[in-house]
């Protein structure tokens, strides 16, 4: 089972990515340049966060374009699991891979602290071994993170099971307070329609050691790796 | 070379100092050789009225890998691994530009890291503003938040610890210090030294354009009333996003073999990069300007040479090395072009369009003179230190804990280092705000960690510069111990007024002189550092305001404390290896507006009884929680720690004489610690075995912090042993007060 963590010129935390990978799960990674046009051997793929390419345009809105995303995309299409991490999931936005927009903190700045996030949906990979309602506490680092969609398209996200974490308290009630950007309907995490491809503005990778104060975010890692594993093996299995 | 030079003058040198030049060159200077001169003698370049008094910093050490001299110093932390360190100022381009200012003092500092071959892992800031209910202080200190969160997150280095204090003599004249550690392998440290005849000068990174042109020499001024618009183009602007990918391929090219030696374009830009690599290795360069990447064409060869454009760097690399070298450089997107090539004659050559336009010894350059400037005790020092200390309070003293809690210096900083990404790198184990030092770990060297503490305060420098210094030592000394850190090594940026001026220049040696006591006391070197004069504004010098950075080992990473009381029933303990005064204390800057008094001095033998102690009990995981007592007094430690944990605590202290003395006095060599019922026996045999004294005087629980000052002929209570909740309080707060109180900058910040 292999890992590919993408990194753009401007990732920053690609590297936190394959420490967690291959250091606390010791896994496979292979870390693949944008430029680069193929992520061939990857079995599913991380997208870091950062500033790719400064992001001085909107965030991930370069990165969009890059070389690489033609292979994401196809590798994404044919249903390979797909998960964009802050900056990653800024440019799953801007591809189109991911269904809304993101806008600047309510506060119009960056926003570094823990945040507590509620698991919405266990229909994609990176949560089917999460429960339902259940709460996660790990890291926000960002200024551009204030998820935003249309009314429309919000309601077809509740609707359809797109809405993968939502921000809380520490009982698990989402709150104003609790929501460090003034993220729409609290959203802190959605997926595709097909449930393959994940974006989150939280850092999984800095909450999967109990040295750094929480081991919640592994559980999103350790679950793509079961649903991997699943598939394998059934994969083996003779008709 | 037919030019009518400049007056001396017109570049910032004397009358005496061009004829120096004058005799060095054995010749006149061209007009172009002038000005590279009047850069490279800038007190910015040169350190000509420090550098006779830094000879007395302590820089050795048994782990010190390279000292001062270099770009950062460097220190071996076992396991095959090494840190290296340094603090530079970018304080006056903060002051006319808080934004880009701070977030170009970021990067260059980071690159100074970056060029001892290291990994950039951490940041940590030291600011100085004036009140901030000033809307022009305020609009600096936003400015300058901003500006190092700008860089900081986006080129993905955790700031990770810092201090702000606020003071109405910094109002004209805001400081920024920024300190960085970086990461390397001990026996791949990277030098600046130009050697091999043949061998390319390698320019890499962003191209050159006119910006922070004459920045060094902007830096050797005082500021005026026309800085905030005249001296703009003398700020540098910084792309974090450059900075990024100059990191990640500068690691790389020194990976692949055959770079000879490094150093980053900051101040002086070229020509200090050629002249000081060129003068460290005995060498000469010559550099053809033609082939120097540009932003716009029409630059002249002076722009050229002296542009403190950022993120660039200045290689030495050997000739069959140099191709693949530049091409990992255009791999980042980054430019990268042979501009030169090193000599055996000892001469620094500039040539542009086939054309000889500058010859000169590069020590010349790099070898500014040294000078003994008149030093004389400012006449006030001694009054100020009989004056007399106002009456005591009477009453309830809730109110002054809640005033000092709001004061900006004391106030939690949370509003500012939300900011800042500090988790970025996996590595930050106590942040901001948690513990007394930042703790990272070094999983490459596990189970190793480092600590890293900042300290100075111009309010007790200015009362005594020698023993203030000596206080920053100690203080960063404590906050190591608490987190269960070794001190290892020192990097201070030292920030005074005018040099020339003798009351000044007194302070500036008598701080000298006590950073090198302490350091050579406690054992640790000066591994690198940073001078910044001529702080000074229409409305006069900053205080002498030296800043002492230091770093610290964690043998096993598992163990080492925060801040924060971590549960309810546990025994307080104080330890008082000095007695508190109130002498130059936060309390009577907040309640009384005034600098009174002669600071007590640290004993250094007590000091280091006292932090080793603390060390230890940190690294035997006897203690939840620990807390030096700095500004405000024990008062004030209980509450943060208290905060920091939601959990209130009561606790009777101790003390003849003065309630407000014995509550909120300051001194060094003083911690509160909070422990587990059980662990106090083996608490008080190692405080024994180390000759210090515990005492226990509360315990943690409840959502109220009470205090009391022990009343005269009331017995000390005994270790381990804790009176019965008395009739009144001294102080009586709730958490929820407090922390009202203590969140007084988020609306600042907001």
């Amino acid at each position: 089972m292999r890992f590919g963590v993408v990194v753009f010129p401007g990732s920053n935390c690609d590297r936190d990515c394959v420490h967690v990978l291959r250091g606390v799960l010791g896994r496979d990674v292979d870390e693949l340049w944008s430029g680069d046009p193929s992520v061939a051997g990857a079995d599913a793929l991380i997208l870091p966060g950062g500033f790719a390419y400064g992001d001085y345009l909107r965030a991930g809105a370069v990165a969009a374009t890059a070389p690489i995303m033609a292979a994401v995309r196809e590798f994404a299409g044919a249903g390979g699991p797909v998960l964009g991490i802050c900056n990653g999931f800024q440019v799953l936005l801007e591809a189109g891979l991911l269904p809304g927009a993101m806008l600047r903190n309510r506060s119009l700045q960056f926003r570094c602290q823990p945040v507590h996030l509620r698991v919405e949906s266990m229909r994609t990979p990176f949560t089917a071994g999460l429960r339902p309602g259940q709460v996660l506490r790990m890291p926000v680092a960002h200024g551009e993170g204030k998820y935003y969609a249309p009314e429309d398209l919000a309601a077809r996200l509740e609707a359809r099971d797109q809405i993968v974490f939502r921000y809380c308290d520490a009982s698990g009630r989402p709150a104003d307070d609790a929501n460090p950007n003034g993220s729409l309907r609290h959203i802190a995490g959605v997926c595709n329609a097909a449930g393959n491809v994940v974006g989150l503005m939280p850092h999984p990778e800095r909450a999967s050691e109990a040295i750094l104060g929480s081991t919640d975010g592994r559980l999103l890692f350790e679950s793509v790796i079961a649903v991997l594993a699943a598939r394998r093996r059934a994969e083996r299995v003779p008709v | 070379m037919i030019q009518t030079s400049p007056a001396p003058e017109a570049v910032g040198l004397t009358r005496d100092e061009y004829e120096e030049l004058t005799r060095r060159l054995g010749r006149e200077p061209a007009a172009l050789e002038l000005r590279l001169f009047g850069v490279m003698w800038s007190e910015h370049c040169g350190y000509k009225h420090s550098r006779l008094t830094l000879r007395s910093l302590p820089a050795e050490g048994s782990r010190l890998l390279q000292g001062p001299g270099e770009n950062a110093g460097v220190l071996d932390i076992g396991g095959g691994w090494a840190v290296a360190f340094k603090m530079e100022s970018h304080n006056h381009p903060s002051a006319v530009d808080p934004y880009n200012g701070a977030a170009t003092g970021v990067g260059g500092i980071i690159r100074d890291v970056l060029s001892m071959g290291a990994r950039p892992i951490a940041l940590l800031d030291s600011l100085r503003f004036g009140p901030l209910q000033d809307a022009a202080a305020r609009r600096i200190a936003t400015g300058v938040v901003a500006g190092i969160a700008g860089y900081g997150n986006c080129v993905g280095v955790p700031t990770v610890g810092g201090e702000l204090v606020v003071d109405p003599r910094y109002a004209g004249n805001p400081l920024v210090n920024v300190a960085c550690l970086g990461l390397l392998r001990a026996d791949a440290v990277a030098r600046a030294k130009a050697s091999g005849e043949g061998n390319v000068v390698l320019y890499a990174g962003a191209r050159t354009g006119r910006d922070g042109i004459g920045g060094a020499a902007f830096a050797s001024a005082e500021l005026d009333e026309r800085s905030e618009h005249a001296d703009r183009s003398a700020v540098q602007i910084g792309d974090p996003f450059t900075g990024k990918l100059l990191i990640e391929a500068t690691l790389q090219a020194l990976a692949a073999g055959g770079v000879v030696a490094i150093q980053d374009m900051g101040a002086g830009g070229l020509t200090c990069a050629a002249s000081e690599m060129a003068a460290r290795g005995g060498v000469g360069m010559r550099l053809d300007l033609d082939a120097i990447p540009l932003r716009e064409s029409a630059m002249r060869a002076e722009e050229i040479l002296l542009s403190e454009s950022q993120e660039r760097m200045l290689l030495v690399v050997r000739p069959e090395a140099a191709p693949r070298i530049a091409a990992i450089f255009h791999r980042w997107g980054l430019a990268a072009a042979a501009v030169g090539r090193v000599t055996s004659e000892q001469t620094l050559r500039v040539h542009r369009g086939g054309e000889e336009i500058a010859a000169l010894p590069p020590y010349a350059l790099a070898d500014a003179p040294a000078y003994r400037p008149a030093a004389e005790e400012p006449a006030e020092l001694r009054a100020r230190w009989s004056v007399a200390l106002p009456a005591p309070p009477a009453g309830d003293l809730s109110g002054i804990l809640l005033r000092l809690l709001a004061s900006p210096d004391i106030a939690s900083k949370r509003a500012v280092f939300r900011q800042y990404d500090h988790s970025v790198q996996v590595r930050t184990v106590i942040g901001p705000g948690a513990g007394d030092a930042a703790v990272l770990r070094i999983p490459e060297a596990a189970p190793r960690g480092v600590a890293l503490a900042i300290a100075g305060s111009g309010r007790v420098c200015a009362l005594d510069p020698y023993r203030g210094a000596r206080l920053a030592v100690a203080e960063c000394t404590a906050a190591l111990a608490c987190a269960g850190a070794e001190p290892v090594g020192v990097t201070d940026c030292l920030n005074f007024g005018s040099p020339e001026r003798p009351e000044i220049f007194w302070t500036f040696r008598r701080a000298v002189a006590g950073l090198a006591d302490a350091c050579r006391a406690l054992r640790i070197p000066v591994v690198a550092g940073n001078v910044s004069f001529y702080n000074e504004s229409p409305s006069g010098p900053i205080p002498p305001t030296p800043v002492v950075a230091m770093v610290g080992l964690i043998e096993d990473i598992g163990r080492t404390c925060g801040i924060a009381v971590r549960r309810a029933g546990e025994v307080v303990f104080l330890i008082e290896g000095a007695p508190p005064g109130l002498e130059g204390s936060a309390y009577l800057h907040v309640l009384h507006a005034a600098a009174a008094g002669r600071p007590a001095d640290v004993d250094l033998p007590v000091h280091a009884r006292v932090t080793a102690f603390v060390r230890t009990a940190v690294a035997d995981g006897l203690l939840s929680s620990v807390h030096d007592c700095a500004d405000g007094g024990v008062a004030v430690a209980l509450a943060e720690s208290a905060l920091a944990g939601e959990c209130g605590l009561d606790a009777t202290l101790p003390g003849a004489g003065r309630r407000d003395a014995v509550l909120f006095g300051e001194g060094p060599s003083r911690f509160i610690l909070t422990a587990p019922e059980d662990s106090a026996v083996r608490l008080a045999a190692l405080a024994a075995a180390h000759g210090v004294r515990l005492a226990a005087v509360g315990r943690t629980g409840g959502s109220q912090v009470r205090l009391r000052v022990m009343e005269r002929g009331e017995g000390a209570a005994g270790d381990g042993d804790v009176e019965p909740a008395p009739a009144h309080w001294d102080v009586d707060l709730s958490l929820e007060e407090l922390a009202g109180a203590y969140n007084a900058l988020s609306e600042v910040f907001a």
